[in-house]
């Protein structure tokens, strides 16, 4: 089990977000910093977090919810996560069958472009199929701790569906989302980068959302180590921060993307057609099968707009998404355990800088919901009580 | 834990142990039937074995195991974290068997590559012969798999070498002994496996037809 401070073994699951990660270790950036890295695919997030908790792997490309329920000791045992590097902002969306695209078409008032219209459009769809005795709807998504989860939920309860009464919300693993699309298990998900891409080249699935259209900044995965392996190993930590930076800037620019859809394509990698992950990075999507694009220069955020600096009003924000929907308790102590989570102090010491860079055109509040009030970490009681479809806070 | 021995009755059970549900999650199939028959030999006589994960929840409520086991190749893992959860679609709560006071168990059970949940409100200490079974039946399962992937490279190198050595005796005129003699000294000379030296003889001469 003992290996020297410089050979790494890092988890990783296969989505287009572990591009600087991916891009760190093949490109050579890891190298460059003295690091021997050996990346291991896996399948689930269970693994990940089981294999980072026993010390297994060093870090791990962890889903952010996963990160702050180990930390909070929810729903498994607790170990402390730190969490030095974002590894991506958004990537997620929220794909249906062409069957329910067309029935939320038909019960919209507006534009479905729009997410308001769009979960307004769903309660119909919704309470039609009750009112006709009809099985309520199946959406996947990836994980109990999940944005996925979170995310949808978000969208689904503004237009009055509750999540957990009138529809069924399904945990899928990425691989099986679209094959559950085509047996008709689920009638949409909410997923990351590449598969709903993939539903949509397959002719199964139109892409609805981009999560950006719901929230304009929700952190999605991190490099995420234990925290007592930050402690023993503060000087291999930071180098593995200066080299995901690089990656992070290499990808960022777009004279790079061909080489880096190529690296992240690989079958060791993500395993899908370079051209899928290219469409990802450049935040130009295929959304319906016939060919409609849609493109957002915040779909994906892979470093730009200081998305790799680990932002702790993030944490907060999905601590409370876990207060709202009863997985965990209200508590200062819990709020404070989730928010040390995020680390931009180690990510500044890294990287040599002593303060945030303010972003032009990113959300005063670090989230920008699509609905609600401003997000404040420091009232978070405040941000449930604007919810009517709850179960705890 | 290491030991493999049929009936060694490392599992501890006792009469009680037919009576629990003990649902198998392994794509494998051969160790499947190797974790089946070392359960019934310890006495779980109340093995059921899935074929397939799709709909696993509904397939686990109308099992409805005390307890499952579960290969970690099997991305389903993440379906089953979904039955922690208080929901209406949840019945019977499970959890994952973590114990605290013996951490190399569960640690083992990593490494190995299974992992076990505890439905339904079921003690601890009677799941923990039944994951030291699996431990071990996994742990020898893989030593199978990777004798034979080493039996194997063995057989295509010795295919690679007998090769090299037809090719040296007819282009150099030599005896069988001298050919392996030949790529033997390379080997050393070069600080490479004789396999190696073998694979680019014949590539060498596979260009040069």
């Amino acid at each position: 089990m003992k290996r020297s401070r410089d050979r790494l073994r890092i988890g990783f699951i296969p989505l287009a977000d572990a591009a600087a990660l991916i891009v760190a270790v093949d490109k050579g950036f890891t190298a460059q910093e003295g690091l021997d890295v050996e990346l291991v695919r896996e399948v689930s997030w269970s693994n990940v977090r089981d294999k980072l908790n026993i010390g297994l792997f060093d870090a791990a490309h962890l889903i952010a919810p996963v990160a702050i329920a180990s930390s909070l000791g929810i729903g498994h045992v607790r170990v402390p996560i730190v969490a030095p590097f974002c590894l991506g902002i958004n990537g997620n969306a929220i794909t249906v069958t062409p069957a329910l695209h067309s029935a939320l078409a038909e019960a919209a008032d507006g534009d479905l472009l729009d997410p308001m219209v769009s979960a307004r459009a769903l309660g119909r769809v919704v309470a039609a199929r009750r009112r006709r005795g009809q099985d309520p709807l199946t959406f996947g998504m990836t994980f109990p701790f999940s944005t996925h989860n979170y995310h949808i939920r978000f969208w689904m309860a503004a237009g009055g569906v509750d999540p957990d009464e009138d529809v069924r919300l399904v945990v899928l693993p990425p691989p099986y989302m679209v094959e559950s699309l085509a047996n008709g298990h689920v009638d949409g998900f909410c997923v990351g980068a590449p598969w709903n891409s993939v539903a949509v080249d397959l002719g199964i699935g139109v892409i609805l959302h981009f999560v950006s259209e719901i929230l304009a900044r929700a952190s999605e995965k991190l490099l995420a180590v234990r925290q007592s392996w930050s402690e023993e190993n503060p000087d291999t930590l930071l180098r593995l921060v200066r080299a995901h930076q690089q990656a992070a800037s290499f990808i960022e620019d777009t004279r790079n993307r061909g080489e880096v859809a190529e690296i992240l394509a690989a079958p060791g990698r993500i395993g899908v057609a370079a051209e899928v992950v290219r469409r990802t990075l450049d935040g130009n999507l295929k959304v319906t099968p016939s060919g409609a694009m849609r493109a957002s220069d915040r779909y994906l955020l892979v470093g730009r707009h200081g998305a790799a600096r680990p932002d702790p009003i993030q944490a907060a924000w999905l601590y409370a998404q876990m207060v709202r929907w009863g997985q965990a308790p209200l508590s200062p102590e819990h709020l404070a355990a989730a928010t040390a989570v995020l680390r931009p102090d180690l990510y500044d010491a890294a990287l040599g800088r002593s303060e945030c860079a303010a972003h032009a055109g990113e959300p005063a509040d670090g989230i920008g919901a699509f609905t609600g009030p401003s997000f404040d970490p420091a009232d978070i009681a405040g941000h449930l009580s604007a919810w009517s479809i709850k179960r705890g806070g | 834990m290491e030991s493999t021995k049929p009936g060694s009755g490392k599992a501890g059970c006792s009469s009680t142990g037919a009576a629990l549900k003990i649902l198998l999650i392994d794509g494998d199939p051969i160790r499947r039937e190797i974790l089946k028959a070392g359960l019934l030999e310890a006495g779980f006589l109340n093995v059921v074995r899935i074929e397939s994960t799709n709909g696993l929840l509904d397939q686990v409520y109308r099992i409805d195991p005390d307890v499952i086991l579960i290969d970690l190749e099997d991305p389903s893992r993440d379906v089953l974290e979904q039955m922690f959860q208080v929901s209406r679609i949840v019945r019977r709560p499970i959890a994952m068997f973590v114990d605290q006071s013996d951490q190399s168990t569960t640690e083992a059970a990593v490494e190995a590559g299974v992992s076990a949940y505890i439905v339904g409100g079921l003690q601890k200490e009677r799941i923990k012969g039944i994951l030291e079974l699996c431990i071990s039946r996994f742990n020898a399962v893989a030593r199978l798999q990777d004798e034979l992937a080493r039996a194997k490279d063995a057989l295509e190198a010795r295919k690679l070498i007998d090769r090299a050595k037809g090719i040296l005796m007819q282009a150099k005129g030599l005896s069988e002994e001298q050919a392996y003699a030949a790529l033997r000294k390379t080997a050393m000379n070069e600080k490479r496996k004789i396999s190696d030296v073998a694979q680019a003889v014949v590539t060498a001469s596979d260009l040069l037809k």
